[in-house]
């Protein structure tokens, strides 16, 4: 479904990926972890399509089609979709406008029409129970004057509602109490499918014991430096980074 | 003022007013013919504004009259009911009333009517008491040049007075179609009373057919609000390529009484200027003055506003917003001067503005003149363009460059038409800055 290849991306003349490799096959959930700075989010940036980021060298396949020559919007149409780790506020538009609007572009771009308003409120009403989103929410402006956990429940929410093929979810789980953070992993979990992948960014592993990840990969200074399975969190659990790095060092010092 | 343009100009106004005196006797009476020479010498003394005059600094009007020769136009002829319906607001209940040039036409108006309601032709009113106690009384006209010459000029308007107590129970809808056949001058005079306790809420659109002519519309219109009454009024312009407007609305303010004027400039009309004044003549007062600008191409828009605090303990709240595209240019200016008897005044303004348009700009002007010392006065002023991150947020969920454009003018400006009190109008003027946004 996606392939990243050798990808190098910086953001005002700094480099941030390094050469990044990544196959992600449908039904698939990948968890990418890794310190403050090793270029994550900035990854999940670059996929979303983020202008301040210049891509310069490497590919990014999505279904076969070249993701880097989309604009945000074409990426979000093909299925793909970013929770934000920090979502934006935008007073005046409706929470309700805004997914009626998102829906149906992305309706229209696949050839479908628009929903009528009284099949839009049915899903409206049937995704909202998957977080636990309070419709008196819904009314609301654009994430305005909602608390951390009322926005991210959002944002997974939105990817209820717009049913993408591939979901980043860039540290979705930072800020929640424990209790958000159930609430989410339990929404993720249900939309899990045999169609649909997600790459997980987070930096504790607290929320991979709700959200149980076939791959773990380690990102460090731009790169992938490991990859393994669940166990691989636990280990970096106890562990931390620094053997990683250390081990990461020898092999580039022989 | 240079004569070279103010000269020709005048003789032909002086034979204009002449001419005005035969038209209609009603027009003519003494008084009347008293007032209106005093206005056109008032203009002569003042002259039409140049970029030296205060009030003018940003606003070229001699670029535009010299555009084409406009004729004098003092007269209208029907037009079709499809021009009058293309400004319809869907769904609003009202009583419509149309104005073409300023003339009233009443076999295409529905008039309210009942117990205490005036609606009429200003021609039809000269000797009406309102009308005697109230025309042209409002001194902040005095320095306008072009009030001055709508003065002198002016073949008819709508007139309206409520008696004391009078509420009007739905929105009295006024079509202002501007209609000609040659470039023309036009000078509509409108007076709107409302007494003691009286209420109404009036909404007026504008239209000009696209045609070859051009109408240059030089507007006036006086409301008087006494004791405790409340007006609610909307003024939407909707613009023509072939329209040029000065606007001018003087609002006088009683006691208790609460105004709610609201200004809507939609694009396309490549000259705009509203003047705005109210004065407070009264004390307890409750004034919101509420404007949106939309503005694309080469557009000049321009809102001159001055609220005149002269007696104590009023509220007055301004908010002006633009949405500058294209080549579009913007001028707000809002005055606010507190005289030292008003004491207790609280005065609020604020003017934020959307540059979008590449070389759209806009000078924007707070001037405020205190001159007592227990108020509370404060002004602000933004300019800036869409936050990128706000514009990514909507992309990255499936929606469009254009349409999340039109999704954010709608919320910058949906503090303004969150206040529109009017359902159907309300949905209208979102309906039109989608519709504008997504062209």
């Amino acid at each position: 479904m996606l392939t990243i290849k050798n990808l190098h991306a910086e953001v005002e003349g700094k480099k941030i990926l390094k050469g990044i490799n990544l196959e992600i096959n449908k039904g698939e959930m990948h968890a990418i972890m890794g310190p403050n700075g090793s270029g994550k989010s900035s990854l999940a940036s670059v996929l979303a399509g983020r202008d301040n980021y210049t891509v310069t060298e490497g590919e990014v396949w999505f279904n076969g089609k070249n993701l880097l020559d989309m604009a945000p919007e074409e990426r979000a149409r093909e299925g793909v979709f970013l929770a934000f780790q920090y979502p934006v506020e935008i007073p005046g538009v409706s929470n309700l406008n805004f997914l009626k609007t998102a829906l149906n572009e992305i309706r229209a771009y696949k050839g479908l029409p628009a929903l009528e308003a009284r099949e839009f409120l049915k899903l409206t009403k049937e995704k909202q129970q998957l977080v636990d989103f309070h419709s008196n929410l819904m009314n609301r402006s654009l994430n305005e004057g909602f608390s951390g956990g009322e926005k991210k429940r959002n944002e997974i929410f939105q990817l209820a509602m717009l049913n993408p093929q591939l979901a980043i979810l860039d540290e979705t789980d930072s800020g929640l109490d424990i209790d958000a953070l159930r609430i989410v992993s339990n929404g993720v979990n249900k939309l899990r499918d045999a169609e649909k992948s997600f790459v997980v960014i987070t930096h504790y592993q607290r929320l991979l014991e709700y959200i149980i990840p076939d791959f773990v990969h380690v990102l460090y200074n731009g790169r992938i430096i490991k990859t393994g399975t669940k166990e691989l969190a636990l280990e970096l659990e106890e562990r931390g980074y620094d053997w990683l790095k250390e081990e990461l060092h020898l092999k580039e010092s022989v | 003022m240079t004569s070279d343009m103010i000269l020709p100009f005048y003789q032909a106004l002086t034979e204009d007013v002449n001419a005005l005196s035969a038209q209609a006797p009603s027009l003519a009476t003494d008084t009347l013919q008293d007032i209106r020479r005093k206005a056109l010498e008032r203009f002569s003394a003042i002259g039409l504004p140049t970029l030296k005059t205060e009030a003018w600094r940003y606003t070229n009007i001699q670029r535009y009259l010299k555009e084409f020769p406009y004729e004098l136009l003092t007269t209208a002829s029907p037009v079709a009911e499809e021009v009058v319906n293309s400004t319809a607001i869907p769904e609003l209940d009202c009583y419509r009333i149309v104005l073409v040039n300023g003339h009233l036409q009443a076999d295409q108006s529905t008039l309210p009517q009942g117990k205490g309601i005036t609606v009429g032709a200003m021609s039809a009113h000269t000797t009406t008491p309102g009308f005697v106690t109230y025309f042209n009384e409002q001194h902040h006209l005095a320095a306008e040049s072009l009030a001055q010459l709508n003065t002198a000029l002016f073949a008819d308007g709508l007139y309206i007075e409520l008696a004391a107590n009078t509420v009007v129970d739905k929105p009295i809808h006024v079509v202002n179609v501007y209609s000609c056949t040659a470039h023309a001058f036009i000078q509509p005079r409108h007076l709107w009373i409302l007494n003691r306790n009286a209420a109404a809420t009036i909404i007026e659109t504008s239209i000009h057919p696209e045609t070859a002519a051009i109408a240059f519309a030089n507007s006036v219109l006086e409301t008087v609000v006494l004791e405790n009454a409340e007006l609610w009024h909307y003024n939407v312009q909707q613009g023509a390529e072939s329209f040029r407007e000065v606007h001018t609305t003087a609002a006088q303010q009683h006691k208790d009484s609460r105004y709610h004027h609201f200004n809507f400039t939609l694009p396309n009309t490549p000259f705009t200027r509203n003047n705005l004044s109210v004065a407070l003549n009264g004390s307890h007062t409750e004034t919101n003055l509420n404007g949106l600008y939309i503005a694309s191409k080469h557009q000049h828009v321009d809102n001159h506003t001055f609220m005149d605090h002269i007696m104590p303990d009023c509220n007055s709240n301004e908010l002006y917003k633009g949405v500058l595209l294209d080549n579009a240019n913007g001028v707000f200016t809002g005055k606010i001067l507190v005289h030292q008897e008003a004491q207790k005044t609280n005065a609020f303004q604020q003017n934020n503005n959307l540059l979008l348009g590449t070389k759209a700009d806009i000078n924007s002007q707070p001037q405020l003149e205190i001159y007592a010392d227990d108020v509370k006065c404060s002004h602000g002023f933004t300019a800036g363009q869409f936050s990128e991150e706000s514009m990514f947020y909507l992309r990255s969920r499936g929606i469009g460059e254009d349409a999340a454009k039109a999704l954010m003018v709608n919320a910058f400006s949906h503090d303004i038409t969150d206040a529109v009190k009017v359902p159907a109008l309300q949905h209208f003027l979102q309906t039109q800055i989608a519709e504008i946004m997504n062209n």
